[in-house]
């Protein structure tokens, strides 16, 4: 497995959101095959520069292109070799959670375990009816949905029935997890206390949005997600693993960070025509500035958050050419994620996990013995009457999921 | 004694304004009535000029900067409101209307308010009943009955003789005052205390209904 080792205190990486915008310092609108093939480039280079994650986000309307993520990330994962790739986020509430059982599961199985995605519930309303549901449920549909695939992922058969969807009787999600270990989730949210109730209930991980709003919102989320976490019995709130958002704009001299970022700032979908990019600056995590600038604000993170696993910054929005976010890449490989690596390694307390990866629980799990290989057995076909649709051997001790009816 | 906190709206744009004028004497007048009620009272009057930028950059950015976010919660954590606002083209003024839009839908609902409004003739003073008051019945507020609405002439002293300003500014603030004084007074949930997403004693298995066995 080209998977790197479970030992990573800390992951740095990258998200997108996919929109494709003007350039308002040349007026030019890339095309959607451009916008793709420069996503794609400017992932790799995560790689190239040492980051460790590029996240894309869903979108199912322009001006965003990813409509697709797995198909995307399977692309990125054939074209890389150590970055996990991941999502930001996958909604949870408009996507049939059997699909998402399924197309996660493979992108699992093709890039080796290098994956893991994060779910939200998605912001904007059009979508909902779309794929023939209702925003005001959109709550109770990121609960739901999100049992059936907690479930689908750990149970070879799966009985359902629930609100939302149509019942399951004798389903089994194929392909099968990764060595029989589900991706890991991350419960992404900007507001909504119940999202972190969730993170909390499950023992997966909890990734504030950390952008658009100030940093004491997202504390009281992130101090509750930990305080539940302990209450839940998966550990006490240091062990939580939690990740952030943030987004930076850098250059040698601060002054040409400035002056080079503020049309791309004013003229921003999400911000533009609001706050100045001084006032948005002091009022939330966007640095714009000095490579040591973005060092002093992102290293001061775990003081606010506490110590963390995650952090993921945007910086390919708002119309930024392919080159500019090349340099922006080089800088943040070069001169800021090293240094912020030491940084929030310093006096780590021993408590706090390291970064989850693929290869750090398969062995939390068996060990170093064989892991689950997953091969269809004769009774395929008849899931209703046997055990299990799988003849797997051996089964992991005290197995985190269930084999068919006889485990559960 | 007991103690309550007004808080005073004003969307007024001059300065000075005669709406703020109309907002302290509501205020003072209330202060006074609860005062006969055993009631001790201090207001906070929130200016919304002072706020006019933060409102609109929080219908932009979803998050209101620090200024307007503690006038907002001063405000939702009040015991009762004194809502003051001049009469622009029949109706509130727009900046009142944004102020009203940045607070939470349900921020207002089962909360005391006084509806004050004025403008340069009489002719409108039922813009208090046909414009503001639906507003504050759609937020589920509780508005006394009594609004009071000053024109110019209210001011230059030859306004209505059968009821003048301070005849009505007295009672509307008496009707606010018993209001505050039927009530405890207000505690405000937090949204981030698990009792108050969950219901007291609950878990998260809840609300998944029969998905947890819960």
């Amino acid at each position: 497995m080209s998977e790197q080792s479970g030992a990573q205190a800390m992951q740095f990486g990258i998200m997108s959101v996919s929109d494709i915008t003007r350039d308002p310092t040349t007026g030019v609108t890339p095309s959607e095959q451009e916008r793709i093939k420069a996503t794609l480039a400017i992932a790799t280079h995560a790689e190239e520069v040492g980051l460790d994650v590029f996240a894309i986000g869903e979108h199912h309307n322009p001006p965003f292109w990813s409509s697709s993520p797995t198909t995307f990330l399977a692309a990125l994962a054939a074209q890389t070799e150590r970055l996990i790739v991941s999502t930001s986020t996958t909604l949870i509430t408009t996507n049939d959670p059997v699909r998402i059982a399924e197309e996660y599961a493979m992108l699992q199985h093709v890039s080796d375990g290098r994956m893991d995605l994060m779910l939200g519930r998605g912001n904007t309303g059009p979508v909902y009816p779309w794929f023939g549901q209702d925003i005001r449920q959109g709550l109770p549909l990121a609960i739901e949905n999100y049992a059936l695939l907690h479930k689908l992922w750990r149970e070879d058969v799966v009985d359902w029935e629930g609100k939302f969807r149509t019942p399951l009787q004798g389903f089994t999600s194929t392909p099968r997890p990764l060595d029989g270990i589900a991706p890991f989730v991350w419960h992404g949210s900007i507001r909504t206390p119940e999202i972190a109730e969730q993170a909390a209930y499950y023992g997966d991980g909890f990734f504030a949005n950390n952008i658009f709003w100030p940093k004491e919102h997202y504390q009281r989320l992130i101090e509750l997600y930990r305080q539940r976490f302990e209450h839940y019995g998966h550990g006490t709130r240091e062990q939580a693993i939690v990740g952030l958002g943030g987004q930076v704009f850098m250059a040698a001299k601060s002054q040409d960070a400035v002056n080079q970022f503020r049309p791309y700032f004013d003229n921003a979908p999400v911000y533009g025509h609001g706050p100045s990019m001084e006032d948005f600056t002091e009022m939330t995590p966007l640095t714009v500035g000095s490579p040591q600038q973005v060092i002093d604000r992102y290293a001061a993170m775990r003081e606010h958050y506490g110590d963390y696993q995650r952090q993921l910054f945007l910086i390919d929005h708002a119309g930024l050419p392919l080159k500019t976010v090349l340099e922006q890449l080089d800088i943040l490989g070069s001169e800021v994620v090293p240094v912020l690596r030491k940084e929030l390694a310093k006096d780590r307390p021993a408590g706090v996990p390291d970064a989850p990866t693929h290869a750090a629980r398969v062995k939390a799990t068996y060990g170093d013995g064989p892991t689950r290989q997953a091969r269809p057995g004769a009774n395929r076909g008849d899931n209703l009457t046997a055990d299990s649709p799988y003849e797997d051997t051996p089964a992991p001790a005290g197995a985190a999921f269930g084999l068919g009816r006889k485990g559960a | 004694m007991t103690t309550r906190r007004i808080a005073v709206v004003s969307a007024g744009l001059s300065n000075p304004s005669s709406t703020r004028m109309l907002a302290d004497r509501l205020a003072a007048e209330t202060v006074k009535a609860l005062a006969e009620r055993d009631i001790d009272a201090t207001v906070d009057v929130i200016e919304l000029r002072d706020h006019a930028h933060d409102i609109t950059n929080n219908m932009l950015t979803g998050f209101a900067p620090p200024a307007l976010e503690t006038a907002i919660n001063t405000v939702v954590s009040a015991d009762a409101l004194i809502a003051v606002t001049p009469i622009f083209s029949t109706s509130y003024s727009g900046l009142f209307k944004s102020f009203i839009d940045v607070l939470d839908p349900d921020a207002l609902a089962g909360k005391p308010v006084l509806i004050g409004a004025n403008a340069g003739t009489p002719r409108h003073s039922l813009a208090i009943d046909y414009a503001i008051r639906p507003l504050f019945a759609y937020l589920h507020a509780d508005a006394v009955s009594t609004g009071v609405f000053a024109a110019s002439s209210d001011w230059g002293g030859g306004g209505d003789d059968v009821a003048p300003l301070a005849k009505r500014v007295e009672k509307g603030a008496r009707e606010l005052a018993d209001a505050v004084a039927r009530r405890e007074a207000a505690t405000i949930a937090d949204p981030f205390d698990p009792a108050t997403y969950l219901g007291e004693g609950r878990s998260f298995g809840h609300m998944l209904g029969g998905l947890a066995g819960e």
